[in-house]
């Protein structure tokens, strides 16, 4: 018999399934792997270093640039901790909106997430299933921020501004006929409110028609199951956390044991798998979407009763609002001082966290009392779990590696910062 | 600070003693500095003794402290003159330095409990030498490995006992620790492409550095501690 030889391979950075710039160097005998040694920094932006040298408002747009398929959580962590160190309260109908936010980034991110897993390994209609829904929550963003992705609406002290009582809507054009247009503007007569409730009507039957689609595909079991298997000891030793974690049965999540914003009012499920390989995470990232979709109806029905500011009455950390610049001078300081030289936030170090889609993102600032963080660190859960990638592929098939890249939801804009 | 966390740091500070220091904070965190050479006594039993059960690192940091509390432009009072927005270029400051300050770097370690849903955080200052060397936490936290490594790519702390301790996010043979205070953001090198060579290479950084905003600290008494009301978080 012929001697198999163990050879090395390079997979990447320019790769469709390396989800960005992932460089892979792998150690293989026949197809089986022996060793990853992932090399990453490809994407690296200093994030960290450059916040360093703005006024702390000035890097909430850095934070959508980070994990760039969920961008409101990373600003939320990064607010959060401002507001620790300033001990600014936030408004309750921001901290709805925040939250009914948080869990459309969420619904994003799955969504992006099984599009692309299912494409990588098979499953082309994902995609582009996955995609008509990602459609109509870049609309939500575009319409309460002014922009599809890199929203940059939340402020310390609560979010931009209110909700708008209007959505946009399609304009009249030669390649739509009438009816298609009247179609596609049905849901969107109404408020932002009353299209993201229509989404909610909707979703629940396209999360059915995506598991129709994979759950029981036979196809689809025999990539996922048994593939990229941690037990939840080593999971919580490598640092896992989120759906990584949950899918390994460890029941953990930040919006259920460390609440913050108004979680603790929500009625919702934390769904954990058992076996921790990709089938696992998948039931778990999936499920995830339905109790989305519950959090953010009620907070549909709080926001529809409960008018109110959404942002704090603090004008030494949020700005006047224009008209009240334009006639009163203490308004027109305010709003030079904060524009020009941003505020001082006082010395300490605080840690936020969030139940980020991917896991637990974290933003740890050193402030010494000035209007620039000192110190500004991202703890990106992509970077804990993608450190865990030699150990997930060993044993398996140059095919899997696919599979755990996948799995284990990897988006560079946060693991290189 | 809760209750549960008070009772948290009694008794980090009963088994620890002399060990530990615990350092006050303004958003009723846990944190506690260690000496580097108590570090990896102090963390197995974080992570090992079932009062604490700090199973999960949750992130590996390293801090530079050198211009910590200075500021770039002090208005104390009506200023002619305002603030120049350039900046005098330097030379490329590598640390041949024999000691640094002892209080200059530092490595910050968060661990999180899931049993008894706790967080601390952990300070360990890495002392006078040059290069700055603490010991390497991986056998007792696994996921530490690519936080170490990161550290010692952006800052040039050496971690003892790493079992790859290989630059993670700057380029292949990048020359310099970016993340250190004297450090310049602009870096010290670009790349271009240059026609004769025909290949990348390496020339001096040509874009001038900027201060957009001016570093400054403002005495601020809504944040002083004797007015500030007790804050229970």
């Amino acid at each position: 018999m012929a001697e198999i030889q163990s050879y090395t391979m390079n997979f990447g950075p320019q790769h469709p399934a390396a989800h960005g710039v992932l460089r892979l160097v792998l150690e293989i005998e026949g197809e089986v792997i022996q060793k990853a040694d992932p090399h990453v920094g490809l994407l690296h932006r200093a994030t960290e270093k450059l916040a360093e040298s703005k006024p702390f408002n000035q890097s909430i747009g850095y934070m959508d640039r980070l994990d760039y398929v969920s961008m409101m959580s990373n600003e939320h962590a990064y607010v959060m901790a401002i507001e620790k160190l300033l001990g600014v309260q936030v408004p309750e109908r921001a901290q709805y909106i925040r939250v009914m936010f948080d869990e459309i980034t969420r619904i994003l991110n799955h969504l992006m997430w099984l599009g692309a897993h299912g494409l990588d390994i098979g499953a082309m209609t994902m995609f582009l299933y996955c995609f008509r829904e990602r459609e109509d929550l870049m609309d939500t963003y575009e319409a309460v921020s002014g922009t599809r992705m890199h929203a940059t609406y939340y402020r310390p002290g609560g979010v931009y501004r209110d909700l708008p009582e209007t959505m946009p809507k399609y304009q009249e054009s030669k390649f739509r006929s009438k009816k298609e247009l009247e179609q596609m503007n049905a849901a969107r007569e109404g408020s932002l409110l009353d299209f993201i409730e229509s989404f909610t009507e909707r979703f629940p039957g396209c999360v059915d028609e995506y598991e129709t689609l994979l759950t029981d595909n036979r196809i689809w079991k025999q990539r996922t199951v048994n593939i990229g298997v941690v037990s939840p000891e080593r999971a919580m030793q490598l640092g896992f956390s989120g759906p990584m974690l949950r899918g390994s049965g460890v029941e953990w999540d930040l919006r259920k044991k460390q609440p913050y914003e108004v979680y603790d009012r929500m009625d919702f499920d934390i769904p954990v798998g058992r076996n921790g390989d990709c089938y696992d995470r998948y039931l778990v990232r999936v499920e995830e979407l339905r109790q989305s979709n519950r959090i953010i109806k009620q907070c549909i029905d709080w926001l529809r009763d409960n008018p109110g500011p959404v942002i704090a009455d603090d004008h030494k950390v949020v700005p006047p609002t224009r008209v009240e610049m334009k006639d009163d001078m203490e308004s027109l300081i305010h709003h030079f001082k904060l524009f020009t030289e941003g505020y001082c936030v006082p010395e300490g170090e605080a840690y936020a966290a969030v139940e980020h889609p991917k896991g637990e993102f974290g933003i740890y600032i050193v402030s010494d009392g000035a209007n620039k963080p000192y110190r500004l660190k991202i703890r990106a859960p992509g970077f804990a779990h993608l450190s865990a990638m030699s150990e997930m592929v060993e044993g398996h098939m140059l095919a899997d590696v696919v599979a755990v890249i996948g799995t284990q939801d990897i988006v560079f804009g946060e693991v290189d910062r | 600070m809760s209750e549960r966390y008070e009772t948290l740091a009694a008794r980090i500070e009963e088994r620890f003693g002399e060990q530990v220091r615990r350092v006050p904070s303004s958003c009723s965190e846990l944190t506690f500095e260690t000496d580097k050479d108590h570090l990896i006594e102090v963390a197995t039993a974080l992570r090992n003794e079932a009062d604490f059960g700090f199973e999960m690192l949750m992130d590996v940091c390293g801090v530079d402290y050198l211009n910590y509390g200075s500021d770039e432009w002090a208005t104390n009072e009506a200023t002619g003159t305002g603030f120049s927005r350039g900046v005098e270029r330097g030379p490329v400051i590598l640390d041949e330095a024999d000691e640094f300050d002892a209080r200059r770097f530092a490595v910050v370690y968060h661990l999180l409990s899931l049993q008894h849903n706790m967080r601390m955080r952990l300070r360990v200052f890495t002392g006078t030498g040059n290069p700055p060397i603490v010991k390497s936490v991986v056998d007792i936290w696994n996921g530490a490995n690519w936080f170490e490594r990161e550290a010692f790519d952006l800052y040039g702390i050496l971690f003892d006992g790493h079992p790859d301790l290989r630059r993670i996010l700057t380029d292949y043979g990048f020359i310099g620790h970016p993340f250190r205070k004297d450090f310049p953001i602009s870096g010290n090198v670009e790349v271009h492409y240059d026609d004769e060579e025909a290949r990348v290479v390496y020339r001096p950084v040509s874009i001038e550095p900027r201060t957009l905003v001016p570093r400054v600290i403002r005495d601020d008494n809504r944040y002083s501690a004797d007015l500030k009301d007790a804050n229970d978080g």
